[in-house]
């Protein structure tokens, strides 16, 4: 009962896993990022990389551009180019040509591919056998243009992974960052042998032998290389690349790391020991590498890629394909796109084999060039995997790798069982890339092409399909069988977020009203009119896309069609033209047939004891009077047309009447909570312009009123009763802000006792803990979402509330839950206000009514979000804002066309605002694909751990926790082992290899584990839990994205517009002498290192003493000084981005609150048994091995 | 003693008490024979501005079942310092502080001229008076205006210290929160729930502020005195008069077709629960104001469906009220708590159409006096000053109204008691004086009358028990007792005391004294109060045929006739008026249901069992003066014969003041003669009914009806209908003729109603 001040911080979290930061880790560290960067450089390179490697010796610079064209053919026109002629073909005729510079290999060896691996060819994986060539997937279509696309794209990232291990990786990744790095890591090969641990050496062998083969499986996947890699990378780089006869490659690539700018550098080192390693493995190749080489070569013209390309070059035959094939493949789909390409493969293996390796190494490397097609495509994929796998479990490889010199020690770091964290997949570099990359606008014209990432700034152009602000899909190329996407287990989802918010340079969708008749639907599907109506019979007519239907065009719609086939009106139409759009909704689309009313924002707070002590009735009547100015309106001249009503209570409720023509406002209590009921009409829901008076002197009064309350019990069941009956009185929709503190244990429907119990935790019956107490709620929310009433909860809890069940309503209707444990008026006031005002104000649609249509073949068969639905296709939403996301899964029911791909059409029949009735409809294309390379290629990491959070954040109400663990791993093993059985080139089972695409699956996946509400730390509340699982419900992909793998940025240099490069989320990466800014979407956590400069703190907090700065601080203080204003931008900049205001914390570290910032850095070993990335990691790869045999 | 008329007057001034025969028939078997049975009129509270209060308390016999006062009829033995109780002949010793009695220095309650007298209480706290005010807010805003109005002046007639609190009901209930500051609070209930009074209790919060104020109890003098909702007027006077003035009219809309929902069951349940956890039996008032019948929840009347007309007469003789009997049991529930625990329910019903008074009836009537009051609207003087009058005031400035009364009443052996007919319920105390037979409320020998006011009148049937073959010693009297226990308006408990006798005699010798001793009036009416109590739950034929019945059989009994000689028949003087009585009574709205809608009846036949036995008797048969220049104002027969062109008639029904210009007279004024100074006489002719009629409201309460028609006025039917159709269309005889107006009926002429009665009683055969 009691307000318990305690502070919650340190509950709720975690202690920071003690674990994590391992000091090993830290010296392994630098090495692998140094590769890292070198590989991010490289990366554009990357693709080139091959080329360049390869090229690199020979011409270096111009190659490279070459190559990385090349690559991408390769990757397309290897892998997929194969099957799917198409589109990928294009590409590839451009890649191929570079690759043919590169490596005339490629030309060749595309056929090759196909032929040796069949369907993995089509995916782009370049085998870069070792890491740095693979990337080169990256830039697919323009060879040259490609580079710089390769770089930033697949190519690092593959080549990350895969080389990451070695090359791959640090090229990728960190480029800039790494460069400092980078150089120790040379050396530092040793230790991160050591983190590849055991099972790489034993790959190496395997692999050396394999790794030729590996190579093979050219998709495009970041093969790692697991256990062996890192070792043999590690060590590679180190000796084997600047020694090795790689030297000689490696060399290329070296030089042609420095032609590459920055980074070059960084990439000479590093690739040096990717390719060193490779070389090293090559070594033997080199000659046949020269060959791939010169491919590579060629393509080399992208000089850091050179080196990985050198490296990789070789590789390219063998293990490019296993890099970062995966750019390559892209290049087919979406020729630039596939120049992406997916390949992160661990380029080890193929590395190994493709070059030098041996026996296979031969065959291939003849084919290299033409084999390399073969060898390499696959690789790509692999690349990462291959590289350790390769290594450890190419034996013969190995000892080829070993001859690379670096590589041999390699192989025997790898023994010592531990990942280099550099040379794993890197988010941040992902990232990155994916940033530089994305410079054009993004159109939305071209079916099957996946969007930029959350992450990156982008300006989109409707040109047919829904902005990807609107909608982004898991895969971009659907299955067209069942059984194909049974195979895969990649989920077919898309997260809509209907009323999204645009930025203030794009258009928000038109309003189109067709009239009286309503707007123009296919008679038998009722999808609306969409430019994928087919229009037939001079225009008489038109077939729907979805069903098939032919439908009468309405006279008044008639227009003549052209020679092509289009409507003549097609481009003065947004709905023949766009991707989305708003219809004016006819009567016949309102609920009783009636025009709606404008809806009603009714307030209602908790009068009691602890309300008021914790100063938040207090804060809220301060704040209403300002925001009531601010409720939402379509027209911002025009004052809003929405009422507003306010109930108080406590046992009881108070209503008030604040009828404009009053001189007070009056109350009228209900104590029959029992049975609820709105004692008033008239006066209760009022226009704020009118009744500004009466409502000020009622705002003035509810604290004072209610100052010496001694009442601490409160109802909760009957305050949404309420204000629902309000609601039903007034005939309107609207939506209730409830501002509650405790647990409801009045006598009155829906009373609630207190069920927390730690010791249910873990156990089967966890699951009713999420589960709603009593089924009062879930009822109640189904009259509200028929009333069209959205319930937004403020929870202020000093102790248990049960969040689970309170929640229910919210989460059926659309609305939103805020907690604030412990609330305290002055360190939470900001955030709360911010929320408050940020939820008031924003544009929300009432009573809606969510439908998702698709082509024949596929049906959505599963929702997520909050909202209620009472059938099983449409999701009622009682509330729709603009934050509020619909994660919608698809299955086959039938066969999908490669020609028509399929289709979808989400359509919202909403109440805006101002009380207009209308239907946002988004329609969204993608292509269809029988070789599961095309699904791999085109997938959305980002998009696949939203749904899968959501999935397994909505299994957790049905079973344990543990269960739901597993299968997630299941899942996302089987996906990958899919890959590599189906995809990837053939390499090492050892071998690591993941597609381009999904490449940090793996990691994002481990943070999906790691959360709150599947893997609790000890300290972690029932109540956290159930909030963070009703949380994530409605989140989109971005938020979901910061929330898993929060984002980390390192204040030590703030210069410019631009963000200083994140960091990712590893105590590793913490530097004592700096400060760091950690956002998760919820949270905001400055740490300061105990060692911070000076002047770094004067700049921030204006004190030059570690030990002075207030712990307690909830704002920067506000100094004039570049830096402290520019870092307030940011902070600005961030809570701008979010939808919930995030609360600035001070740690300081080695201080008690670091234990709750040491919990979001998710890369490392939590206090709760989460894994690390890099046990995480093996422990994946060990699954997937598992599958594989 | 001069003639009985005279002693029954007498006897009337002094204790308010009429019996049906001031000689009693010494046994059983004679009394039953008697046809009218021996009954009693009382009115407890009659006004006896010469009867000062004692300021001591009673002297009870001290025998546990007896507890009769000591009173004159008492034989004392002034040196023992003993006296005897007249009912159970218990000797009882003289209380110490009666040690100076003497013959020469006796108590008040000895002197013969006090055989009724009243004590003031002088235990237990002063209680204040408590007046909830129970408001419809769904009416016209006019009538509100009006009704606000009446409220807010109400305030300033109540006694400082008086308590009053405030529910509002529409759709919803509304019980008010007096003495808020700012924002005024209220307290908002269901209309279609009904709450136990516990339940009451809690959502009010009532529970922990009683725990509190007793924990207040040092500091503040009166803690239970008042409470939030019902608090002492000198303290939120001004708030109420503010909240009285924002009161609006219910906000629902009503949509076309519709009546509002009007919660009247629920707001009256809480009223009644409000005060029962608050003041338990202490003296209140719950004055409810409704502007139409409750159309939701617990109690309602009628749906709110325009098209369903509230139920008729019709409807209920063929069993088509289907809300009636649910409704009726609840009000019956209410009515029961309320006098359960003394308080009143007044009910005010402003509305042209019917409000559901028959349903509620038993509210007002249970809980004793109390106001039932039926106008057409809240914004008319007759209801307004009707509202005025319940707060008039005696010489001492306190009110004309008592509270949470009882009525204890002992007799002596030879008789008991068996039941009473008026505003009041039974307080089921056994004792050896009830009888076995019960008539009206019986049972008991005590009763519960929440109100009381000095009009208010109970008839109290007795029963001689003695047998026939134990005669009764010569002289000796039967003796009654009533004991009255009131809270005074002033707030101190009182108990009046009346003690009466009357001579035995035996019926086989001493008849003709018997039949001397006959009060036809007060006979009369407690015969009409038989029959209007039969009423109620018989068809009205059946009760009219038992009048008929009755009738004949006291012709038979008292007349003086040969058989078979209807011209024969002769009735002593003290028997004439009483067949004229049950002639009109048959007629009268009591007894007729047709023409008036089941709220009237209810409203007139509960304003026919409270009044005292004047006013019964003009409600029975109305009055009738005529003015005109050949002489002074003159009462006339209540005959159509009466109805004369140059006459203007007034008549007072009770519930009517009528005026009626004859045909001529009404031409005179049409042409205005009185506004000229020649004809000032026609001028005074036409006012002096006015003025006559001025004074009659003036001392009426309820307000009557003021009528003032003429010859052919539509109103004229007021009239037309009450008196003897003498004169109809069919007995053309004197059609045309000057004298009188026929009357379009088939009703029978008194003349012919006479004929028969006197055929009928001279018949052998009956």
């Amino acid at each position: 009962m009691n307000v318990n001040q305690q502070t919650p911080m340190a509950s709720p979290y975690g202690q920071p896993q003690p674990g994590y930061g391992q000091p090993g880790y830290g010296a392994g560290y630098p090495a692998p990022y140094a590769p890292y960067n070198n590989p991010a450089s490289v990366y554009q390179p990357g693709a080139p990389p091959q080329g360049p490697l390869r090229g690199p010796p020979t011409s270096v610079p111009a190659p490279v551009s070459a190559a990385p064209q090349a690559y991408s053919h390769y990757g397309q026109g290897e892998m997929q180019n194969g099957p799917p002629p198409g589109s990928q073909a294009p590409p590839r005729p451009a890649v191929s040509q570079p690759y043919n510079q590169g490596a005339v290999n490629l030309s060749g060896p595309p056929q090759p591919y196909p032929q040796q691996y069949g369907a993995p060819p089509p995916m782009q994986q370049v085998t870069n056998q070792m890491t740095g060539m693979q990337i080169s997937t990256g830039p697919p279509t323009a060879a040259g243009p490609g580079y710089a696309p390769p770089h930033s794209s697949q190519p690092p990232t593959s080549a990350a992974y895969s080389i990451a291990p070695h090359p791959a990786y640090t090229q990728g990744p960190p480029p800039a960052s790494m460069a400092p790095s980078q150089p120790p890591p040379p050396r530092d090969p040793a230790p991160p042998q050591p983190y590849y641990g055991g099972p790489p050496p034993p790959q190496h062998p395997a692999s050396s032998a394999s790794a030729a083969p590996l190579p093979p499986p050219p998709s495009s996947h970041q093969s790692f290389p697991p256990t062996s890699y890192p070792g043999p990378q590690a060590p590679l780089p180190a000796g084997p690349q600047a020694p090795l006869p790689p030297g000689p490659q490696a060399q290329p690539p070296y030089a042609q790391g420095p032609p590459p700018p920055g980074s070059q550098p960084h990439y000479a080192p590093a690739p040096p020991h990717a390719h060193g390693s490779y070389p090293a493995a090559r070594g033997p190749p080199p000659p046949s590498q020269p060959g791939p080489y010169p491919p590579a070569g060629p393509p080399p013209t992208s000089a850091p890629p050179g080196h990985y390309q050198g490296t990789m070059p070789p590789q390219p035959p063998a293990g490019q394909p296993a890099t970062y094939h995966s750019g390559p493949p892209p290049p087919r789909a979406q020729m630039p796109p596939s120049s992406m390409a997916q390949t992160n493969h661990l380029p080890p293996g193929p590395q190994g084999p493709p070059g030098p390796l041996g026996p296979p190494g031969p065959l291939q490397q003849p084919p290299p060039q033409p084999g390399m097609q073969g060898g390499y495509p696959p690789q790509q994929n692999g690349a990462f995997g291959q590289v350790r796998g390769p290594q450890p479990g190419y034996p013969g490889p190995y000892p080829g790798q070993q001859n690379y010199g670096p590589q041999a020690p390699a192989p025997a770091a790898q023994a010592q069982k531990r990942l280099d964290p550099d040379a794993i997949p890197s988010p941040i570099q992902v990232i990155e890339d994916d940033r530089v990359k994305t410079t054009e606008p993004f159109t939305t014209g071209v079916r099957g092409q996946a969007p930029p990432l959350v992450t990156s700034n982008f300006h989109v152009k409707d040109q047919g399909n829904a902005s990807p602000r609107f909608v982004r899909c898991t895969a971009y190329n659907m299955p067209c069988t069942a059984d194909m996407a049974k195979q895969s287990q990649v989920p077919l989802a898309a997260v809509i977020k209907p009323l999204a918010t645009l930025p203030p340079d794009e258009t928000p969708p038109y309003l189109v009203d067709h009239g009286e008749a309503g707007p123009i639907r296919c008679n038998r599907c009722k999808a609306y009119m969409c430019p994928y109506m087919q229009f037939i019979e001079g225009g008489r007519r038109f077939q729907c896309g979805f069903c098939s239907c032919v439908s009468d065009v309405p006279p008044h719609y008639f227009q003549h069609l052209d020679h092509t086939g289009k409507r003549v009106d097609c481009y003065d139409r947004p709905e023949l033209s766009l991707g989305s759009y708003e219809f004016l909704a006819t009567v016949d689309y309102c609920k009783n047939n009636k025009l709606p009313q404008p809806p009603a924002f009714i307030f209602l707070i908790d009068v009691s004891y602890n309300a008021v002590k914790s100063g938040m009735v207090n804060i809220v009547c301060q704040e209403l009077k300002t925001l009531l100015d601010h409720l939402p309106r379509e027209n911002p001249e025009m004052d809003s047309v929405v009422r507003v009503g306010f109930v108080t209570y406590n046992k009881v409720l108070h209503f008030y009447n604040v009828k404009a023509s009053l001189a007070q406002p009056q109350m009228l209590v209900v104590s029959d909570v029992a049975d609820m009921f709105v004692p008033l009409l008239d006066g209760f829901l009022v226009n704020v312009k009118e009744s500004r008076m009466v409502i000020d002197s009622l705002l003035d009064q509810i604290p004072e009123m209610f100052a010496d309350t001694r009442e601490t019990e409160t109802v909760f069941g009957p305050v949404i009763q309420a204000g629902l009956e309000a609601l039903k009185a007034a005939d309107c929709a609207g939506k209730l802000f409830v501002f509650h503190t405790s647990l409801p244990i009045a006598e009155a429907p829906g009373k609630l006792k207190n069920r927390e119990d730690k010791k249910l935790i873990g156990t089967d019956k966890e699951k009713s803990l999420f589960q709603p107490q009593v089924g009062f709620y879930s009822t109640l929310a189904k009259d509200c979402v028929a009333q069209g009433c959205c319930v937004d909860l403020f929870l202020f809890p000093n102790q248990y509330v049960d969040v689970a069940t309170l929640g229910v309503v919210p989460v059926s209707t659309g609305g939103s839950v805020y907690k604030y444990t412990y609330f305290q008026a002055q360190s939470d006031r900001e955030r709360f206000l911010n929320d408050l005002r940020r939820n008031v104000e924003k544009p929300m649609g009432f009573d809606a009514v969510l439908r998702v249509r698709t082509s024949t073949g596929i049906r959505a068969t599963d929702f997520f979000g909050s909202f209620f639905m009472s059938n099983t296709t449409d999701v009622e939403l009682a509330g729709l804002d603009c934050d509020k996301t619909v994660t919608v899964e698809f299955r086959h029911d039938d066969k999908l066309s490669e020609e028509t791909g399929a289709l979808m059409q989400c359509a919202v029949l909403y109440t805006s605002c101002s009380g207009q009735r209308r239907l946002r409809v988004h329609n969204m294309a993608v292509n269809c694909c029988s070789q599961l390379a095309d699904l791999y290629r085109n997938c959305e990491t980002d998009t696949i751990i939203n749904f899968f959070s959501k999935y397994a954040f909505r299994s957790v109400l049905t079973s344990p926790t543990k269960t739901v663990r597993e299968g997630l791993v299941n899942q996302c093993a089987a996906i990958l082992a899919c890959y590599r059985k189906n995809c990837a080139s053939p390499s090492s089972a050892g071998q690591l290899i993941l597609p381009e695409c999904m490449k940090l699956l793996p990691v994002y996946l481990n943070c999906v584990l790691k959360s709150d509400v599947l893997l609790p730390a000890a300290d972690v509340s029932l109540d956290d839990r159930a909030y963070l699982r009703q949380l994530l419900s409605g989140m989109d992909v971005s938020e979901s994205h910061v929330f898993f793998y929060p984002r980390l940025l390192p204040l030590m240099k703030l210069e410019g517009d631009s963000l200083p490069l994140a960091v990712r989320d590893s105590e590793e990466r913490l530097s004592k002498g700096g400060a760091y800014l950690l956002e998760t979407g919820l949270h905001l956590f400055l740490w300061v290192g105990a060692n911070a400069q000076q002047e770094l703190l004067l700049n921030i907090f204006g004190t030059p003493s570690f030990g002075q700065i207030d712990p307690n601080l909830t704002s920067l203080p506000v100094l004039d000084n570049p830096f402290s204003k520019r870092l307030r931008e940011i902070v600005d900049a961030f809570r701008a981005q979010r939808s919930r205001y995030m609360k600035l914390i001070v740690v300081k570290q080695e201080d008690k609150a670091e234990l709750i910032f040491r919990h979001f850095l998710v890369e490392d070993k939590n206090a709760s048994g989460g894994a690390s990335y890099v046990d995480f990691l093996c422990h994946m790869h060990k699954e997937i091995r598992q599958l594989l045999s | 003693m001069a003639t009985f008329p005279e002693f029954i007057s007498q006897n009337e001034e002094r204790d308010g008490v009429r019996f049906s025969w001031n000689v009693w028939p010494s046994s059983r078997l004679e009394a039953t024979r008697m046809v009218v049975p021996l009954a009693a009129l009382l009115t407890p509270l009659r006004e006896r501005p010469d009867l000062p209060p004692i300021q001591y308390e009673p002297v009870l016999c001290s025998r546990a079942t007896c507890r009769a006062v000591l009173n004159p009829l008492c034989q004392v033995d002034y040196r023992a310092k003993l006296w005897a109780c007249n009912f159970c002949y218990q000797r009882n010793q003289f209380p110490p502080t009666y040690t100076g009695i003497s013959e020469v220095n006796q108590p008040a309650e000895l002197l013969p001229q006090f055989s009724t007298i009243e004590y003031v209480v002088q235990r237990g706290p002063q209680m204040p008076l408590i007046f909830l005010y129970v408001v419809d807010t769904c009416m016209e805003d006019e009538d509100l205006q009006a009704l606000k109005e009446s409220l807010q002046m109400s305030l300033s007639l109540l006694p400082p210290t008086a308590l009053v609190g405030l529910i509002t009901f529409g759709r919803m209930v509304q019980v008010h929160e007096l003495g808020c500051e700012g924002i005024s609070k209220s307290y908002v209930f269901r209309g279609t729930k009904d709450l136990s009074a516990k339940q009451l209790q809690e959502m009010l919060g009532l529970t922990k502020p009683s725990a509190a104020q007793g924990a207040r109890g040092q500091q503040a003098p009166q803690p239970p005195l008042s409470n939030r909702f019902l608090q002492p007027v000198q303290k939120i006077d001004m708030n109420l008069t503010d909240l009285l003035g924002e009161l609006q009219r219910d906000p629902w809309p009503v949509t076309q077709g519709k009546r509002p929902l009007r919660s009247l069951g629920v707001a009256m349940s809480i009223a009644v629960g409000l005060l029962e956890c608050t003041f338990p039996n202490t003296g209140a008032r719950i004055m409810t104001f409704i502007g139409g019948p409750a159309t939701q929840g617990p109690g309602m009347v009628v749906g709110d469906e325009l098209k369903t007309p509230i139920r008729s007469w019709h409807d209920i003789e063929k069993d088509n009220a289907k809300y009636m009997k649910k409704s009726t049991k609840h009000y019956e529930a209410l009515a029961s708590r309320a006098s359960a625990n003394g308080h009143i329910m007044d009910i005010y019903a402003c509305a042209l159409d019917q409000t559901g008074l028959l349903e509620m009836k038993c509210c007002p009537n249970h809980t004793g006096y109390c106001y039932m009051v039926m106008a057409d609207s809240f914004n008319t003087s007759l209801f307004k000053q009707t509202f005025q009058r319940v707060f008039a005031k005696d010489e001492q400035g306190t009110f004309k109204m008592a509270f949470a009364a009882t009525l204890e009443i002992k007799t002596s052996r030879e008789i008991k008691v068996s039941g009473a007919i008026g505003p009041c319920v039974s307080l089921n105390a056994k004792g050896p004086c009830v009888s076995e037979n019960e008539i009206g409320t019986g049972g008991t020998c005590q009763w519960k009358m929440c109100g009381l006011d000095p009009s208010t009148t109970l008839a109290l049937y007795l029963e001689v028990v003695n047998q026939h073959n134990a005669p009764i010693p010569q002289g000796g009297r039967g003796a009654l007792q009533f004991v009255t226990q009131y809270q005074h308006s002033s707030g101190q408990r009182r108990i009046r005391v009346t003690t009466t006798a009357r001579n035995w005699a035996d019926a086989q010798t001493q008849i003709q004294s018997i039949a001397a001793s006959f009060d036809q009036e007060a006979a009369a009416i407690l015969m009409a109060r038989l029959a209007v109590q039969r009423a109620e739950s018989e068809e009205g034929p059946d009760v009219l045929r038992w009048l008929d019945r009755q009738l004949i059989r006291l012709c038979q009994k008292f007349g003086d006739y040969h058989k078979d000689d209807p011209n024969s028949f002769r009735f002593s003087e003290t028997f004439s008026l009483y067949p004229q009585f049950m002639f009109h009574l048959r007629r009268s709205p009591f007894l007729q249901v047709f023409n008036n809608s089941p709220d009237e009846s209810s409203y007139y036949r509960h304003q026919f069992v409270r009044h005292d036995l004047t006013q019964a008797l003009i409600m029975v048969q109305p009055v009738l003066y005529a003015y005109s220049f050949n002489g002074p104002p003159e009462p006339v027969l209540l005959d159509s014969s009466s109805i004369l062109p140059d006459r203007i008639l007034l008549m007072d029904t009770f519930f009517q003041i009528l005026i009626y210009h004859g045909e001529m007279v009404a031409q005179w004024r049409k042409a205005g003669y009185q506004e000229m100074t020649e004809y000032e006489n026609f001028r005074h002719l036409l006012q002096a009914p006015v003025d006559d009629a001025q004074e009659l409201l003036h001392t009426r309460f309820p307000m009557p009806r003021y009528i003032d028609t003429e010859h052919g006025g539509s109103q004229a039917r007021f009239l037309l209908s009450k008196v003897n159709p003498s004169q109809t269309h069919n007995n053309m005889y004197n059609w045309g003729q000057e004298s009188g107006a026929p009357i379009l009926t088939d009703d029978v002429s008194l003349q012919v109603f006479m004929d028969h009665l006197k055929k009928l009683a001279v018949s052998s055969a009956a």
